[in-house]
Protein backbone atom coordinates (compact mmCIF):
# COMPACT_ATOMS: atom_id res chain seq x y z
CA UNK A 1 0.00 0.00 0.00
CA UNK A 2 2.44 2.77 -1.11
CA UNK A 3 -0.03 5.56 -1.82
CA UNK A 4 -1.22 5.27 1.73
CA UNK A 5 1.96 5.21 3.11
CA UNK A 6 1.96 8.95 0.74
CA UNK A 7 -1.50 9.72 2.41
CA UNK A 8 0.27 9.36 6.06
CA UNK A 9 2.98 11.15 5.22
CA UNK A 10 0.73 13.90 3.78
CA UNK A 11 -1.74 13.72 7.30
CA UNK A 12 1.13 13.45 9.38
CA UNK A 13 2.77 16.75 7.86
CA UNK A 14 0.17 19.74 9.38
CA UNK A 15 0.02 17.82 12.93
CA UNK A 16 3.95 18.35 12.91
CA UNK A 17 4.13 21.62 11.69
CA UNK A 18 1.41 22.29 14.62
CA UNK A 19 4.08 20.88 16.75
CA UNK A 20 6.86 22.15 16.11
CA UNK A 21 5.48 25.84 15.58
CA UNK A 22 4.17 25.98 19.20
CA UNK A 23 5.33 23.05 20.91
CA UNK A 24 8.87 22.89 20.01
CA UNK A 25 10.17 25.85 19.73
CA UNK A 26 8.05 28.23 22.33
CA UNK A 27 9.93 24.89 25.02
CA UNK A 28 13.05 25.99 22.83
CA UNK A 29 12.85 29.15 23.67
CA UNK A 30 11.92 28.68 27.45
CA UNK A 31 15.05 26.87 27.69
CA UNK A 32 17.60 29.92 26.33
CA UNK A 33 15.50 32.41 28.27
CA UNK A 34 15.84 31.09 31.53
CA UNK A 35 19.68 30.87 30.71
CA UNK A 36 19.49 34.36 29.65
CA UNK A 37 19.28 35.84 32.99
CA UNK A 38 21.98 37.55 34.75
CA UNK A 39 22.94 33.54 36.10
CA UNK A 40 23.26 32.87 32.51
CA UNK A 41 23.12 29.11 32.57
CA UNK A 42 23.53 28.70 36.23
CA UNK A 43 20.01 29.67 36.59
CA UNK A 44 18.76 26.20 37.08
CA UNK A 45 21.64 26.44 40.16
CA UNK A 46 20.71 29.95 41.37
CA UNK A 47 16.92 28.71 42.12
CA UNK A 48 18.21 26.08 44.19
CA UNK A 49 20.77 28.42 45.83
CA UNK A 50 17.40 30.90 46.61
CA UNK A 51 16.18 29.08 50.02
CA UNK A 52 12.93 30.41 49.51
CA UNK A 53 12.38 28.74 46.27
CA UNK A 54 13.72 25.64 47.60
CA UNK A 55 11.00 26.13 50.20
CA UNK A 56 8.52 26.65 47.53
CA UNK A 57 9.52 23.43 46.42
CA UNK A 58 9.25 20.92 48.62
CA UNK A 59 6.28 22.81 50.24
CA UNK A 60 4.32 21.69 46.55
CA UNK A 61 6.14 18.37 46.55
CA UNK A 62 4.57 17.68 49.90
CA UNK A 63 1.52 19.24 49.28
CA UNK A 64 0.81 16.91 46.17
CA UNK A 65 2.28 13.58 47.53
CA UNK A 66 0.07 14.16 51.01
CA UNK A 67 -2.99 15.19 48.27
CA UNK A 68 -2.31 12.05 46.33
CA UNK A 69 -2.05 9.67 49.41
CA UNK A 70 -5.29 11.13 50.82
CA UNK A 71 -7.05 10.83 47.57
CA UNK A 72 -6.06 7.02 47.07
CA UNK A 73 -6.84 6.22 50.42
CA UNK A 74 -10.31 7.69 49.98
CA UNK A 75 -10.67 6.46 46.39
CA UNK A 76 -9.70 2.96 47.04
CA UNK A 77 -12.52 2.69 50.12
CA UNK A 78 -15.28 3.97 48.14
CA UNK A 79 -14.10 2.64 44.80
CA UNK A 80 -14.13 -1.01 46.18
CA UNK A 81 -17.53 -0.20 48.30
CA UNK A 82 -19.28 0.79 44.81
CA UNK A 83 -18.05 -1.98 42.83
CA UNK A 84 -18.92 -4.88 45.53
CA UNK A 85 -22.08 -3.44 46.57
CA UNK A 86 -25.52 -2.78 44.48
CA UNK A 87 -28.20 -1.00 45.94
CA UNK A 88 -30.73 1.76 44.78
CA UNK A 89 -29.51 4.84 43.88
CA UNK A 90 -25.92 3.37 43.01
CA UNK A 91 -26.07 4.81 40.04
CA UNK A 92 -26.98 8.00 40.96
CA UNK A 93 -24.32 8.55 43.55
CA UNK A 94 -21.26 7.39 41.43
CA UNK A 95 -22.60 10.75 38.65
CA UNK A 96 -22.57 12.20 41.29
CA UNK A 97 -19.08 11.58 42.83
CA UNK A 98 -17.83 11.85 39.51
CA UNK A 99 -19.89 14.91 37.66
CA UNK A 100 -17.24 17.51 39.08
CA UNK A 101 -14.90 15.83 36.70
CA UNK A 102 -14.52 18.52 34.66
CA UNK A 103 -14.98 21.87 37.29
CA UNK A 104 -11.60 23.62 36.51
CA UNK A 105 -9.01 24.93 38.94
CA UNK A 106 -10.95 28.31 39.31
CA UNK A 107 -14.48 26.77 40.23
CA UNK A 108 -12.78 24.34 42.40
CA UNK A 109 -11.55 27.41 44.23
CA UNK A 110 -14.84 28.63 44.63
CA UNK A 111 -16.19 25.47 45.82
CA UNK A 112 -13.76 25.53 48.68
CA UNK A 113 -14.62 29.10 49.47
CA UNK A 114 -18.11 28.07 49.53
CA UNK A 115 -17.15 25.13 51.69
CA UNK A 116 -14.60 26.47 54.24
CA UNK A 117 -13.99 30.20 53.29
CA UNK A 118 -15.19 33.88 55.41
CA UNK A 119 -18.77 33.17 54.50
CA UNK A 120 -18.34 29.24 54.42
CA UNK A 121 -20.93 25.93 55.14
CA UNK A 122 -18.56 24.84 57.58
CA UNK A 123 -18.18 28.22 59.50
CA UNK A 124 -22.08 28.75 59.72
CA UNK A 125 -22.06 24.79 60.85
CA UNK A 126 -19.15 25.06 63.90
CA UNK A 127 -20.37 28.59 64.47
CA UNK A 128 -24.71 26.65 65.39
CA UNK A 129 -22.67 24.43 67.37
CA UNK A 130 -21.41 27.48 69.49
CA UNK A 131 -17.54 27.01 68.14
CA UNK A 132 -15.30 29.06 66.41
CA UNK A 133 -16.14 29.67 62.88
CA UNK A 134 -13.65 27.06 60.81
CA UNK A 135 -12.08 28.70 58.15
CA UNK A 136 -9.22 27.48 56.53
CA UNK A 137 -10.25 27.95 52.66
CA UNK A 138 -7.68 30.79 52.20
CA UNK A 139 -4.44 28.85 53.27
CA UNK A 140 -2.74 25.62 52.54
CA UNK A 141 -5.37 23.39 54.06
CA UNK A 142 -7.58 25.10 51.32
CA UNK A 143 -5.55 24.12 49.03
CA UNK A 144 -5.00 20.62 50.17
CA UNK A 145 -8.61 20.65 50.22
CA UNK A 146 -9.12 22.06 46.91
CA UNK A 147 -6.55 19.42 45.19
CA UNK A 148 -8.59 16.92 46.59
CA UNK A 149 -11.87 17.96 45.43
CA UNK A 150 -10.29 17.99 42.25
CA UNK A 151 -8.60 14.84 42.23
CA UNK A 152 -10.99 12.63 43.88
CA UNK A 153 -13.35 12.43 40.72
CA UNK A 154 -10.41 11.31 38.24
CA UNK A 155 -9.07 8.81 40.98
CA UNK A 156 -12.33 7.34 41.27
CA UNK A 157 -13.05 6.55 37.72
CA UNK A 158 -9.76 4.68 37.58
CA UNK A 159 -10.29 2.77 40.59
CA UNK A 160 -14.31 1.79 39.63
CA UNK A 161 -13.07 0.58 36.45
CA UNK A 162 -9.99 -0.93 38.18
CA UNK A 163 -12.54 -2.59 41.81
CA UNK A 164 -14.44 -3.86 38.97
CA UNK A 165 -12.73 -6.41 37.41
CA UNK A 166 -11.34 -7.86 40.50
CA UNK A 167 -12.19 -11.19 39.96
CA UNK A 168 -14.12 -12.06 43.73
CA UNK A 169 -13.62 -15.50 43.73
CA UNK A 170 -9.47 -15.00 44.86
CA UNK A 171 -10.39 -13.04 47.66
CA UNK A 172 -12.56 -16.04 48.59
CA UNK A 173 -10.07 -18.54 47.98
CA UNK A 174 -7.43 -16.45 50.22
CA UNK A 175 -10.87 -15.99 53.20
CA UNK A 176 -11.13 -19.73 52.84
CA UNK A 177 -7.64 -20.81 53.21
CA UNK A 178 -7.56 -18.60 56.76
CA UNK A 179 -6.32 -15.70 55.58
CA UNK A 180 -7.78 -12.67 57.76
CA UNK A 181 -9.57 -9.60 56.36
CA UNK A 182 -6.69 -7.71 56.36
CA UNK A 183 -4.56 -9.91 55.12
CA UNK A 184 -6.82 -10.24 52.01
CA UNK A 185 -6.85 -6.60 51.49
CA UNK A 186 -3.46 -6.57 51.51
CA UNK A 187 -2.36 -9.27 49.73
CA UNK A 188 -5.04 -9.95 47.26
CA UNK A 189 -7.24 -6.21 47.10
CA UNK A 190 -4.46 -4.33 46.99
CA UNK A 191 -1.93 -5.77 44.49
CA UNK A 192 -4.94 -6.40 41.98
CA UNK A 193 -5.59 -2.64 42.47
CA UNK A 194 -1.88 -1.72 42.09
CA UNK A 195 -2.09 -0.66 38.16
CA UNK A 196 -4.85 1.18 38.70
CA UNK A 197 -3.30 2.80 41.87
CA UNK A 198 0.16 3.63 40.89
CA UNK A 199 -1.63 5.29 37.19
CA UNK A 200 -4.11 7.68 39.66
CA UNK A 201 -1.62 8.34 42.38
CA UNK A 202 0.84 9.84 39.14
CA UNK A 203 -2.12 11.53 37.92
CA UNK A 204 -3.32 13.26 40.80
CA UNK A 205 0.38 13.89 41.80
CA UNK A 206 0.91 15.73 38.48
CA UNK A 207 -1.91 18.08 38.79
CA UNK A 208 -1.44 18.96 42.18
CA UNK A 209 1.94 20.21 41.39
CA UNK A 210 1.04 22.30 38.34
CA UNK A 211 -2.62 23.48 39.52
CA UNK A 212 -2.56 27.29 39.29
CA UNK A 213 -6.57 28.14 39.02
CA UNK A 214 -7.01 26.54 42.47
CA UNK A 215 -4.08 28.77 44.58
CA UNK A 216 -4.95 31.52 41.97
CA UNK A 217 -8.95 31.68 43.42
CA UNK A 218 -7.68 31.18 46.94
CA UNK A 219 -5.15 32.90 47.82
CA UNK A 220 -2.23 34.74 46.04
CA UNK A 221 -0.07 34.37 49.24
CA UNK A 222 -0.24 30.54 49.45
CA UNK A 223 3.74 29.78 48.29
CA UNK A 224 3.28 26.71 46.20
CA UNK A 225 5.35 26.49 42.64
CA UNK A 226 2.48 27.34 40.30
CA UNK A 227 2.32 31.00 41.98
CA UNK A 228 5.57 31.71 42.46
CA UNK A 229 5.73 31.05 38.83
CA UNK A 230 3.34 33.30 38.22
CA UNK A 231 4.58 36.30 40.50
CA UNK A 232 8.00 36.22 39.12
CA UNK A 233 6.91 36.20 35.38
CA UNK A 234 4.06 38.78 35.73
CA UNK A 235 4.81 40.58 38.99
CA UNK A 236 8.36 40.97 38.87
CA UNK A 237 9.33 40.54 35.71
CA UNK A 238 11.42 37.68 36.32
CA UNK A 239 11.68 35.64 33.28
CA UNK A 240 14.49 33.49 33.78
CA UNK A 241 14.12 32.55 37.26
CA UNK A 242 9.85 31.72 36.41
CA UNK A 243 11.44 30.06 32.86
CA UNK A 244 13.18 27.85 34.62
CA UNK A 245 11.39 27.19 37.71
CA UNK A 246 8.67 26.05 34.64
CA UNK A 247 11.18 23.83 33.25
CA UNK A 248 11.69 22.31 36.60
CA UNK A 249 7.75 22.02 37.26
CA UNK A 250 7.09 20.56 33.95
CA UNK A 251 10.25 18.18 34.48
CA UNK A 252 8.99 16.83 37.34
CA UNK A 253 5.10 15.90 35.91
CA UNK A 254 6.14 14.84 32.61
CA UNK A 255 8.79 12.40 34.78
CA UNK A 256 6.51 11.30 36.98
CA UNK A 257 3.85 10.26 34.72
CA UNK A 258 6.38 9.08 32.35
CA UNK A 259 7.82 6.42 35.14
CA UNK A 260 4.44 5.32 36.14
CA UNK A 261 3.40 5.03 33.03
CA UNK A 262 5.74 2.86 32.02
CA UNK A 263 5.30 1.04 35.37
CA UNK A 264 1.40 0.69 35.26
CA UNK A 265 1.10 0.55 31.26
CA UNK A 266 -1.72 3.94 30.92
CA UNK A 267 -1.61 6.61 30.87
CA UNK A 268 -4.53 8.46 31.31
CA UNK A 269 -4.08 12.52 31.65
CA UNK A 270 -4.25 14.98 33.47
CA UNK A 271 -6.22 17.99 33.23
CA UNK A 272 -7.04 21.33 34.66
CA UNK B 1 -17.94 -12.63 50.81
CA UNK B 2 -20.53 -11.57 52.88
CA UNK B 3 -19.50 -8.05 53.79
CA UNK B 4 -18.01 -7.33 57.02
CA UNK B 5 -20.92 -5.56 59.08
CA UNK B 6 -18.40 -2.61 60.63
CA UNK B 7 -16.40 -2.72 57.63
CA UNK B 8 -19.71 -2.21 55.52
CA UNK B 9 -20.56 0.96 57.38
CA UNK B 10 -17.59 2.45 57.16
CA UNK B 11 -17.20 2.09 53.74
CA UNK B 12 -20.50 3.76 53.27
CA UNK B 13 -20.03 6.58 55.66
CA UNK B 14 -16.59 7.28 53.84
CA UNK B 15 -18.59 6.76 50.25
CA UNK B 16 -21.50 9.38 51.64
CA UNK B 17 -18.61 12.14 52.88
CA UNK B 18 -16.97 12.02 49.56
CA UNK B 19 -20.47 12.62 47.71
CA UNK B 20 -21.07 15.61 50.24
CA UNK B 21 -17.71 17.46 50.25
CA UNK B 22 -18.16 17.36 46.17
CA UNK B 23 -21.89 18.10 46.17
CA UNK B 24 -22.15 20.44 48.71
CA UNK B 25 -20.45 23.51 47.69
CA UNK B 26 -21.80 22.81 44.11
CA UNK B 27 -25.29 22.78 44.96
CA UNK B 28 -24.89 25.59 47.28
CA UNK B 29 -23.21 27.95 44.33
CA UNK B 30 -26.34 27.03 42.11
CA UNK B 31 -28.53 27.87 45.36
CA UNK B 32 -26.57 31.41 46.10
CA UNK B 33 -26.63 32.10 42.42
CA UNK B 34 -30.36 32.49 42.37
CA UNK B 35 -30.73 33.45 45.95
CA UNK B 36 -31.82 37.49 46.52
CA UNK B 37 -29.31 37.50 49.75
CA UNK B 38 -27.43 34.60 49.86
CA UNK B 39 -26.45 35.61 54.04
CA UNK B 40 -29.74 35.64 54.39
CA UNK B 41 -30.60 32.13 52.71
CA UNK B 42 -33.50 31.03 50.86
CA UNK B 43 -35.97 33.44 53.12
CA UNK B 44 -35.03 36.58 51.08
CA UNK B 45 -36.49 34.83 48.04
CA UNK B 46 -35.47 33.32 44.48
CA UNK B 47 -34.03 36.00 41.96
CA UNK B 48 -33.50 35.82 38.73
CA UNK B 49 -31.21 39.37 39.21
CA UNK B 50 -27.74 38.32 39.60
CA UNK B 51 -28.11 35.78 36.37
CA UNK B 52 -28.92 39.32 34.62
CA UNK B 53 -26.06 41.19 35.98
CA UNK B 54 -23.66 38.85 34.99
CA UNK B 55 -25.01 38.52 31.39
CA UNK B 56 -24.66 41.82 31.49
CA UNK B 57 -21.41 42.01 32.82
CA UNK B 58 -19.77 39.07 31.08
CA UNK B 59 -21.61 37.92 28.24
CA UNK B 60 -18.78 38.33 25.59
CA UNK B 61 -16.61 36.16 27.97
CA UNK B 62 -19.47 33.07 27.53
CA UNK B 63 -19.67 34.05 23.43
CA UNK B 64 -15.72 33.81 23.40
CA UNK B 65 -15.58 30.66 25.14
CA UNK B 66 -18.10 28.92 23.00
CA UNK B 67 -16.65 30.45 19.87
CA UNK B 68 -12.74 29.58 21.22
CA UNK B 69 -14.06 26.16 22.20
CA UNK B 70 -15.61 25.15 18.62
CA UNK B 71 -12.50 26.47 16.91
CA UNK B 72 -10.56 24.18 19.25
CA UNK B 73 -12.88 20.91 18.01
CA UNK B 74 -12.53 22.70 14.75
CA UNK B 75 -8.44 22.35 14.37
CA UNK B 76 -8.34 19.73 16.48
CA UNK B 77 -10.76 17.23 13.78
CA UNK B 78 -8.77 17.99 10.73
CA UNK B 79 -5.32 17.86 12.14
CA UNK B 80 -5.88 14.87 14.85
CA UNK B 81 -8.45 12.24 12.62
CA UNK B 82 -5.93 11.86 10.22
CA UNK B 83 -2.72 11.74 12.21
CA UNK B 84 -4.68 9.68 14.51
CA UNK B 85 -5.01 7.23 11.36
CA UNK B 86 -1.55 7.65 10.24
CA UNK B 87 -0.32 6.94 13.92
CA UNK B 88 -2.18 3.71 14.19
CA UNK B 89 -2.07 2.34 10.75
CA UNK B 90 1.35 1.59 11.39
CA UNK B 91 2.71 1.33 14.90
CA UNK B 92 6.35 1.68 14.84
CA UNK B 93 9.25 3.43 16.40
CA UNK B 94 8.58 6.72 14.57
CA UNK B 95 4.63 6.62 15.09
CA UNK B 96 5.12 5.77 19.04
CA UNK B 97 7.89 9.62 18.82
CA UNK B 98 5.55 11.26 17.26
CA UNK B 99 2.45 10.37 19.61
CA UNK B 100 4.79 10.98 22.58
CA UNK B 101 5.61 14.43 21.72
CA UNK B 102 2.16 14.93 21.00
CA UNK B 103 0.79 13.82 24.36
CA UNK B 104 3.34 15.90 25.74
CA UNK B 105 1.72 19.07 26.47
CA UNK B 106 -0.87 17.08 28.63
CA UNK B 107 1.50 16.40 31.39
CA UNK B 108 3.54 19.68 31.26
CA UNK B 109 1.69 22.15 33.07
CA UNK B 110 -0.82 24.55 31.27
CA UNK B 111 1.28 27.54 33.03
CA UNK B 112 5.01 26.51 32.01
CA UNK B 113 3.36 26.15 28.11
CA UNK B 114 1.48 29.55 28.16
CA UNK B 115 5.13 30.83 29.40
CA UNK B 116 7.02 29.15 26.45
CA UNK B 117 4.26 30.37 24.05
CA UNK B 118 4.29 33.90 25.63
CA UNK B 119 7.94 34.26 25.05
CA UNK B 120 7.81 32.93 21.85
CA UNK B 121 4.96 34.61 20.15
CA UNK B 122 4.72 37.32 22.89
CA UNK B 123 6.29 39.85 19.99
CA UNK B 124 3.83 39.37 17.34
CA UNK B 125 1.22 41.36 18.51
CA UNK B 126 -1.73 41.56 16.25
CA UNK B 127 -1.24 37.90 17.07
CA UNK B 128 -0.35 37.79 20.63
CA UNK B 129 -3.99 40.36 20.78
CA UNK B 130 -6.44 38.18 19.10
CA UNK B 131 -8.35 35.15 20.50
CA UNK B 132 -6.20 32.97 17.97
CA UNK B 133 -3.30 33.10 20.62
CA UNK B 134 -5.85 31.66 23.15
CA UNK B 135 -7.08 28.98 20.27
CA UNK B 136 -3.39 27.92 19.50
CA UNK B 137 -3.00 27.45 23.52
CA UNK B 138 -6.14 25.45 23.58
CA UNK B 139 -5.18 23.48 20.45
CA UNK B 140 -2.26 22.42 22.05
CA UNK B 141 -3.15 21.28 25.36
CA UNK B 142 -6.49 19.48 23.79
CA UNK B 143 -4.87 17.37 20.68
CA UNK B 144 -3.89 14.46 22.52
CA UNK B 145 -7.00 13.76 23.70
CA UNK B 146 -8.80 13.75 20.11
CA UNK B 147 -5.39 11.37 18.82
CA UNK B 148 -6.33 9.07 21.86
CA UNK B 149 -9.38 8.84 21.24
CA UNK B 150 -9.61 8.33 17.74
CA UNK B 151 -6.20 6.13 17.97
CA UNK B 152 -8.07 3.71 20.03
CA UNK B 153 -11.46 3.31 18.39
CA UNK B 154 -9.07 2.73 15.25
CA UNK B 155 -6.80 -0.17 17.39
CA UNK B 156 -10.56 -1.81 18.83
CA UNK B 157 -12.07 -2.69 15.55
CA UNK B 158 -9.23 -4.14 13.19
CA UNK B 159 -9.68 -0.56 10.58
CA UNK B 160 -6.90 -2.56 8.70
CA UNK B 161 -8.69 -5.45 7.31
CA UNK B 162 -11.75 -3.37 5.76
CA UNK B 163 -9.45 -1.61 4.91
CA UNK B 164 -7.69 -3.86 2.97
CA UNK B 165 -11.26 -4.99 1.65
CA UNK B 166 -12.10 -1.77 0.67
CA UNK B 167 -8.63 -1.49 -1.37
CA UNK B 168 -9.23 -4.85 -3.46
CA UNK B 169 -12.47 -3.25 -4.64
CA UNK B 170 -10.28 -0.52 -5.84
CA UNK B 171 -11.00 2.35 -3.26
CA UNK B 172 -8.10 5.03 -3.41
CA UNK B 173 -6.13 5.71 -0.05
CA UNK B 174 -8.22 9.03 0.24
CA UNK B 175 -11.78 7.33 -0.47
CA UNK B 176 -10.47 4.46 2.05
CA UNK B 177 -9.75 7.21 4.85
CA UNK B 178 -13.74 8.87 4.30
CA UNK B 179 -15.40 6.15 3.29
CA UNK B 180 -13.94 3.26 6.16
CA UNK B 181 -11.90 4.78 8.32
CA UNK B 182 -13.96 7.28 9.34
CA UNK B 183 -17.48 6.10 9.57
CA UNK B 184 -15.66 3.26 12.20
CA UNK B 185 -14.14 5.37 13.99
CA UNK B 186 -17.33 8.21 14.72
CA UNK B 187 -17.77 6.64 18.38
CA UNK B 188 -13.76 7.82 19.21
CA UNK B 189 -14.22 10.88 17.22
CA UNK B 190 -17.71 11.92 19.16
CA UNK B 191 -15.89 10.98 22.69
CA UNK B 192 -12.70 12.89 21.35
CA UNK B 193 -14.75 15.58 20.51
CA UNK B 194 -16.88 16.11 23.71
CA UNK B 195 -13.49 15.66 25.49
CA UNK B 196 -12.24 18.65 23.39
CA UNK B 197 -14.89 20.76 23.74
CA UNK B 198 -15.38 20.09 27.72
CA UNK B 199 -11.89 20.83 28.52
CA UNK B 200 -11.57 23.85 26.49
CA UNK B 201 -14.49 26.01 27.76
CA UNK B 202 -13.07 25.22 31.15
CA UNK B 203 -9.38 25.96 30.19
CA UNK B 204 -7.97 28.64 32.96
CA UNK B 205 -4.23 27.70 33.67
CA UNK B 206 -2.83 28.63 30.24
CA UNK B 207 -5.62 30.92 28.88
CA UNK B 208 -5.06 33.28 32.31
CA UNK B 209 -1.80 33.85 30.86
CA UNK B 210 -2.46 34.29 27.22
CA UNK B 211 -5.73 36.30 27.60
CA UNK B 212 -5.98 40.26 27.25
CA UNK B 213 -8.32 42.74 28.58
CA UNK B 214 -10.21 42.46 24.96
CA UNK B 215 -9.87 38.08 24.80
CA UNK B 216 -11.64 37.11 27.88
CA UNK B 217 -13.27 33.74 28.35
CA UNK B 218 -15.76 32.29 30.77
CA UNK B 219 -13.21 30.42 33.38
CA UNK B 220 -11.11 33.83 33.12
CA UNK B 221 -14.09 36.15 34.14
CA UNK B 222 -14.93 33.46 36.98
CA UNK B 223 -11.64 34.16 38.28
CA UNK B 224 -12.28 37.84 38.10
CA UNK B 225 -15.94 37.55 39.32
CA UNK B 226 -14.63 35.50 42.65
CA UNK B 227 -11.82 38.42 42.99
CA UNK B 228 -13.88 41.51 43.08
CA UNK B 229 -17.85 40.52 42.55
CA UNK B 230 -20.46 39.64 45.37
CA UNK B 231 -21.18 35.96 46.54
CA UNK B 232 -24.28 36.00 44.98
CA UNK B 233 -22.67 37.27 41.27
CA UNK B 234 -20.14 34.84 41.35
CA UNK B 235 -22.28 32.08 42.12
CA UNK B 236 -24.79 33.21 39.06
CA UNK B 237 -21.90 33.32 36.86
CA UNK B 238 -20.95 29.86 37.92
CA UNK B 239 -24.39 28.17 37.63
CA UNK B 240 -24.05 29.53 34.27
CA UNK B 241 -20.82 27.80 33.25
CA UNK B 242 -22.56 24.58 35.35
CA UNK B 243 -25.20 25.10 32.66
CA UNK B 244 -22.90 25.12 29.85
CA UNK B 245 -20.52 22.07 30.68
CA UNK B 246 -23.05 19.40 32.91
CA UNK B 247 -24.82 18.54 29.87
CA UNK B 248 -21.30 18.16 27.93
CA UNK B 249 -20.35 15.97 31.16
CA UNK B 250 -22.96 14.08 31.40
CA UNK B 251 -23.01 13.46 27.35
CA UNK B 252 -18.98 12.48 27.84
CA UNK B 253 -20.14 9.43 30.47
CA UNK B 254 -22.47 8.14 28.05
CA UNK B 255 -20.71 7.82 25.26
CA UNK B 256 -17.72 7.49 27.09
CA UNK B 257 -18.47 4.28 28.42
CA UNK B 258 -18.81 3.06 24.93
CA UNK B 259 -15.52 3.51 24.02
CA UNK B 260 -12.92 0.52 24.68
CA UNK B 261 -11.41 1.06 28.91
CA UNK B 262 -7.97 2.06 28.86
CA UNK B 263 -7.79 4.64 25.52
CA UNK B 264 -3.86 5.31 25.84
CA UNK B 265 -3.14 1.55 25.32
CA UNK B 266 -4.58 2.78 21.86
CA UNK B 267 -1.62 2.12 18.74
CA UNK B 268 0.66 0.99 21.30
CA UNK B 269 2.19 -2.34 20.14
Amino acid sequence: MRSADRLAVLFLAPLFAFAAAFFVLPLAELVLVAGSGPNGAFEYLAILANPRHVQTLVATLALSAGVSVATLALGTVVALFLARTRFAGRALLVSALTLPLAFPGVVVGFMIILLAGRQGLLGAFTQSLGMDRLVFAYSMAGLFAGYLYFSLPRVLVTLMAAAEKLDPALEEAARSLGASRLAVLRDVTLPGLSPALIASGAIAFATAMGAFGTAFTLATRIDVLAMTIYTEFTLNANFATASALSLALGLITWGVLALTRNMAGTGVAAAG
Amino acid sequence: MIPHRLTFVLQLLVTLACAAFLLVPALASMLAGVTANYFQGLRSGLTLRWIGEVLALYSGTIGLSIAIALGTLGVTLVLGVPAAWALARKPSRLSRLVEEVVTLPVAIPGLALALALILAYGGFRAFRMSPLFILVGHVLYTLPFMLRAVMAVLAAVDVKALEEGAASLGASPLQRFFHVVVPNAKGGILAGALMVVTLSIGEFNLTWMLHTPLTKTLPVGLADSYASMRLEIASAYTLIFFVLIVPLLVALQMFGRALPAAPAKGGRP
